[in-house]
């Protein structure tokens, strides 16, 4: 109770922050005395402040959830004491102020992190699960430790603000180390590919609303880290900076969604749709910065704009669905949507929340991602192509690359939903669910009326994301951004959404369809409610439904090269006859590519290598003396 | 492109229709030119088949007349049954019936349908379609010709 | 651009021509799927049911017995009023005989994709959520098939929306009207076969799917609607119907333009453009159910092939919008 209610607390506070410093002046906060040298530095402007509320407003709802998820899964005192320790680190990040106060704040939220994952220690999937996500976020962590070192060393200076003023100065082969170390890191935070294995594996190991925090707010921290040392810091880039951003964006949000098409494990499922989306929003990212870099302001304002919006309704869904996924878990205690299914009934709310974060997630009309979608797909298409080979090339493939995404990302979320929760039980754990208590239906209450704003009225976010726009001049931010009133108008060009009144024309059309049905009602006979049509059979066993393997079959078929699913077909014939067959056994398992084939010949090298270096310590003092004083001699040379 | 050709070759071969007959059963809810059956095979030779496809066919084109065979009883507002009732799908043709929402007719093609025919002394037999269930119109023959189907179901269909 | 766009600054004929739009396609959408069986027919040398048949089979659907199954939930029950819901509100977007709908600044042609797909998706949880082997099957197919067609539809709109800059319909169809040179560009011939392509995906036609076949395993559409009966079977049958319809529609207005009354008519002009719609579609939907006759269903494995090909189809047509595209105004 008192660590839900204190994350929750933390989650307002951040809230409160986050929209002074976007609204109000930006906020400096210098303690010399907390770190020997430089000293600790906070700095908020307004894209810290966008990421500061974002983080908050998540915390907000996963506190009160954690409250009640607390007591129904018995959590230890540990994670209790760590779940305000994360968020408090994951708000200090975007309030970091200069190198060294942001990498502790990094290390602190990266540790804080790998604890909460590891809450349920006891079982092997989850050890390895914390090994591997330790593992690669420590090497995401010595890429931006090294790209940021480099960076201020060249910047001058160790707070941000110095660097800022520096780096007209700084040559382009130190922004190109820099830009790419950062992408690196910051991407494999944010799980972009090739970086991105550790997110299906810790995201659904982890408690449910520890992944709910990781997914919707730490993830953003890797493109926080973007923005801010890329595209603000590092001010207007070179035209192969937004291309990288943009190949790496597509890439990502291609792999993820296909990945999140075939996944039966609903919140593996989920840790995929997150690299889907990050990918969007780098996509995003990348064009709003290869068009500023083109001239094109305006289309690149509405780049940005579209990225900071995929990035808050993203935070929305994505808190929602791990929410509801984890009040599915504490009910069944299952994942597999191969196991789950009939919750409608035992679970109404859940299976509505999860509903509206299906819709979300899924981009279409009446969802949380439908407005940044559109803005997205409006920038991509009316970028300027006149003789611009590279832009007439890219942005058709961009679109095509958001449209796949998008396509995939439906037929994710429509298993998803329609596999776990509509039709009858597949499992007896399944068809014993209770609904979840009150304090988790409170947290994803906040989380879908959060939803329900970014499909019917992001009006209310016009202020706050035409004031972070002012903060990115590199990208778009010296024209103003699309208006968002009731209508979406986009500046200088001819187009308007409105999605509010999209939703209320929807429900009238409804409406009217539900009065062309009672045509003709009263010559009906009275409704009865039958059995199931069977083929003429006499019943269904809840076996025969299709699961979630079988429904993504015909998509594993079509990417069967991207996606190399390993079968194993073994056919037990009886003893005496070799005619007659026992048994057949069917194994199919969908590992990720990316990881067989890019992570272990590498780790296979690394071990090679490793050993080869074992030669150089057999255990003698003596020589370990002999390395330690040759070290301090070059240091000291270099330090000369 | 040949076929363009066939087609205008061939032209019309439906035969011209007879004269409609008398009802002998209401066209089901009342709006006539409406009929949409779910076949039901209970255990015959297949005669009746191949007579019932030839009424569906285009040289006597039961469709004009407003019938079509679906693929659900759910979608269907009756049953056409052939054959006499085996004991495998006595029970099947139970459920199918109870699947056919109202109101709903039933179609007894064929003499084995209607009092065993050929088959009656099996024994693998349970009984004709009438012992079975409800049937409201009855079409004998062993096979009926498409006319005789034809004309039983423009009794119903009222067109 | 208009400056009086919202709902106040329509005039009350714009509003009179959307609603005429909305009522012939709830009257028109069965006599368009009757009309094509009949064309159908009188090329397999039959005489056919007649085009008021389907009229006739709605009428008695809704006045059969309401069979809910067991172990369904309200998606089941609600599903079809979603379907002919999101085609009754695309009929009321599209410009099909007046340009000036007051939808038409709430939702563009991506918009109007987005409330396709809703349509799908709904009629795809019904289909799961029956819980019979059938429906899931039907379910699995329709959504592989709408994620592969979404590339090819995105980029046919982005090909539609560079002459006229926008992706907004009214805007796409008056640039088409005042630039008629325009249709006879490569982008717009490619993007032409590739919305067809799309169309006939979408709405179930051969020879991505039999629409009148009796066997599961090669059913899409079908399978989903296998347990609907009564009146919610008429919305369904209805709702595809309508999404047909307008679809056609649709194609005709953004390729043929002519006819369609402007953003502020006069009643001469909204009859003409009813009149005009009316013969596009029917002259499309008998083109349509020509093509069938000479068709033979694609196995199902195949259809992918057919989608990459629309999708590349549809990127050269973007490409070639490009590169041989004449600026506007």
């Amino acid at each position: 109770m008192l660590s839900g209610g204190l994350t929750a607390a933390l989650g307002m506070a951040g809230v409160a922050l986050g929209l002074s410093a976007i609204f109000g002046e930006t906020r400096h906060l210098k303690i010399s005395w907390l770190l020997p040298l430089v000293g600790v530095i906070f700095d908020l402007g307004q894209v810290g402040g966008f990421f500061v509320a974002a983080t908050g407003a998540v915390s907000i709802a996963v506190g009160i959830y954690a409250v009640g998820y607390a007591q129904r899964e018995h959590w230890a005192r540990f994670p209790l004491v760590m779940l305000p320790l994360f968020v408090a680190a994951m708000l200090l990040v975007p309030a970091a102020g200069s190198v060294t106060t942001f990498l502790l704040a990094w290390e602190l939220m990266a540790g804080a992190s790998l604890v909460l994952v590891l809450s349920e220690h006891q079982r092997e999937a989850v050890r390895s699960a914390g090994v591997f996500y330790a593992v690669m976020t420590q090497l995401g962590f010595a890429a931006i430790l090294v790209a940021l070192v480099v960076l201020s060393a060249a910047g001058g200076g160790d707070a941000f603000a110095t660097i800022a003023a520096h780096a007209g100065g700084l040559s382009p082969g130190t922004r190109t180390a820099v830009f790419l170390l950062t992408l690196m890191g910051f991407g494999s935070k944010a799980g972009l590919l090739p970086l991105h294995a550790w997110l299906p594996r810790a995201h659904p190991e982890a408690p449910s609303p520890v992944s709910a925090l990781m997914s919707a707010a730490m993830v953003n921290m890797g493109i926080y880290g973007i923005i801010r040392i890329d595209l603000q810091l590092l001010g207007p880039g070179p035209h192969w900076w937004g291309l990288t951003l943009m190949i790496f964006g597509a890439v990502s949000a291609v792999f993820g969604v296909l990945q999140a098409s075939v996944a039966t494990d609903l919140k593996r499922l989920l840790a995929y749709s997150t690299t889907e989306n990050m990918g969007l929003i780098t996509l995003a990212l990348g064009a709003a910065t290869l068009l500023s870099s083109y001239g094109a302001h305006q289309v690149a304002a509405m780049a940005m704009t579209a990225a900071l919006l995929l990035i808050l309704s993203h935070a929305a869904f994505k808190t929602l669905a791990f929410l509801a996924a984890g009040s599915v878990l504490a009910a069944t205690g299952l994942r597999d949507l191969d196991k789950l299914g009939g919750l409608a009934r035992r679970m109404p709310g859940t299976t509505v929340m999860f509903g509206i974060a299906a819709l979300g997630a899924s981009g279409l009309p009446l969802g949380a991602g439908f407005v940044g979608e559109w803005l997205l797909l409006q920038s991509l298409i009316h970028s300027p192509h006149e003789n611009n080979t590279l832009l007439a090339l890219t942005m058709p493939l961009s679109v095509g690359a958001v449209a796949l995404t998008t396509g995939l990302g439906i037929a994710a979320m429509v298993k998803a939903f329609g596999v776990g929760f509509l039709a009858r039980p597949r499992s007896a754990a399944a068809a014993a669910a209770r609904e979840a208590p009150a304090s988790m239906m409170a947290g994803m209450g906040i989380a879908a009326a959060a939803c329900a704003v970014f499909a019917v009225a992001p009006v209310l976010l016009g202020p706050v994301l035409s004031h972070v726009l002012t903060a990115l001049p590199s990208v778009g931010g010296r024209e103003a951004g699309p208006a968002l009133g009731t209508y979406l108008r986009l500046p200088g060009i001819a187009g308007s959404m409105s999605p509010g009144l999209i939703a209320a024309a929807l429900v009238v059309a409804v409406i009217l369809a539900l009065g062309l049905a009672r045509w003709g009602a009263r010559h009906r006979p009275v409704a009865a409610t039958v059995p199931l049509w069977a083929c003429g059979a006499d019943s269904l066993s809840s076996k025969m439904q299709y699961t979630a393997t079988s429904f993504a079959e015909p998509l594993q078929r079509v990417f069967d090269n991207v996606l190399k699913p390993e079968t194993d077909v073994e056919v037990t014939h009886f003893a005496e006859s070799q005619y007659l067959v026992e048994r057949v056994t069917y194994r199919t398992l969908l590992a990720d590519p990316v990881e067989q084939r890019l992570y272990t010949p590498v780790v296979r090298a690394v071990t090679i290598w490793a050993q080869w270096v074992r030669r150089a310590h057999p255990g003698s003092v003596h020589l370990y003396l002999t390395y330690g004083a040759l070290g301090l001699l070059i240091v000291l040379v270099i330090a000369r | 492109m040949s076929w363009i050709g066939k087609i205008r070759r061939v032209g019309r071969i439906v035969e011209a229709a007879d004269e409609a007959p008398e009802a002998t059963a209401a066209p089901p809810t009342g709006v006539t030119g409406s009929l949409q059956l779910r076949h039901v095979d209970c255990g015959s030779c297949n005669g009746c088949e191949l007579e019932i496809s030839g009424a569906f066919s285009s040289v006597y084109d039961a469709e004009r007349f407003g019938a079509r065979v679906v693929a659900s009883p759910r979608h269907a507002d009756g049953l056409i049954a052939t054959g006499v009732v085996t004991r495998n799908m006595h029970q099947p043709l139970l459920n199918t019936l109870k699947a056919v929402p109202e109101p709903r007719v039933v179609i007894a093609v064929g003499d084995c349908a209607i009092n065993g025919g050929a088959f009656a002394q099996g024994y693998g037999v349970v009984g004709s379609v009438a012992d079975v269930i409800p049937v409201d119109v009855q079409v004998p023959g062993c096979p009926p010709t498409p006319q005789q189907i034809i004309a039983a179901l423009r009794t119903v269909t009222g067109r | 651009m208009n400056a009086t766009i919202g709902l106040a600054g329509h005039t009350y004929l714009t509003y009179l021509a959307t609603a005429l739009q909305v009522l012939a396609v709830i009257v028109g959408a069965p006599f368009i799927v009757g009309g094509m069986r009949q064309v159908r027919a009188r090329l397999e040398g039959r005489a056919g049911g007649g085009i008021g048949q389907p009229w006739r089979d709605l009428h008695k659907q809704l006045r059969k017995q309401q069979v809910t199954p067991q172990g369904t939930t309200v998606v089941f029950g609600f599903a079809p009023a979603v379907v002919a819901g999101t085609a009754l509100l695309i009929a009321a977007i599209l410009p099909l005989i007046a340009l000036g709908s007051p939808l038409d600044p709430a939702a563009d042609l991506f918009g109007v994709v987005g409330l396709l797909f809703l349509g799908t998706v709904a009629l795809t949880l019904a289909g799961l959520d029956t819980g019979t082997a059938f429906g899931g099957m039907g379910s699995s197919r329709e959504i592989t098939i709408a994620a592969l067609v979404e590339p090819t539809i995105l980029l046919a709109v982005f090909a539609l929306s560079v002459p006229g800059r926008s992706a907004n319909l009214a805007a796409i169809v008056s640039a088409t009207a005042d630039n008629p040179g325009h249709l006879v560009s490569p982008g717009s011939l490619l993007a032409f076969v590739a919305l067809a392509i799309v169309i006939i995906a979408e709405t179930g036609r051969l020879p991505v799917d039999n629409p009148s076949t009796h066997l599961e395993l090669t059913m899409i559409h079908e399978a989903m609607v296998l347990e609907y009966a009564g009146p919610r079977l008429a919305l369904v049958e209805w709702a595809s119907g309508m999404r047909l319809t307008v679809l056609l529609g649709l194609l005709a207005n953004l390729f043929l333009p002519w006819g369609v009354a402007g953003a502020d008519p006069s009643v001469l002009a909204i009859l003409i453009g009813f009149v005009a719609i009316t013969v596009k579609v029917a002259v499309l939907a008998g083109l349509l159910a020509a093509g069938e006759v000479f068709i033979a269903k694609l196995r199902y494995f195949r259809i992918p092939e057919l989608l990459a090909g629309s999708f590349l189809l549809a990127l050269l047509a973007v490409t070639a919008s490009y590169f041989f595209a004449t600026p506007t105004n």
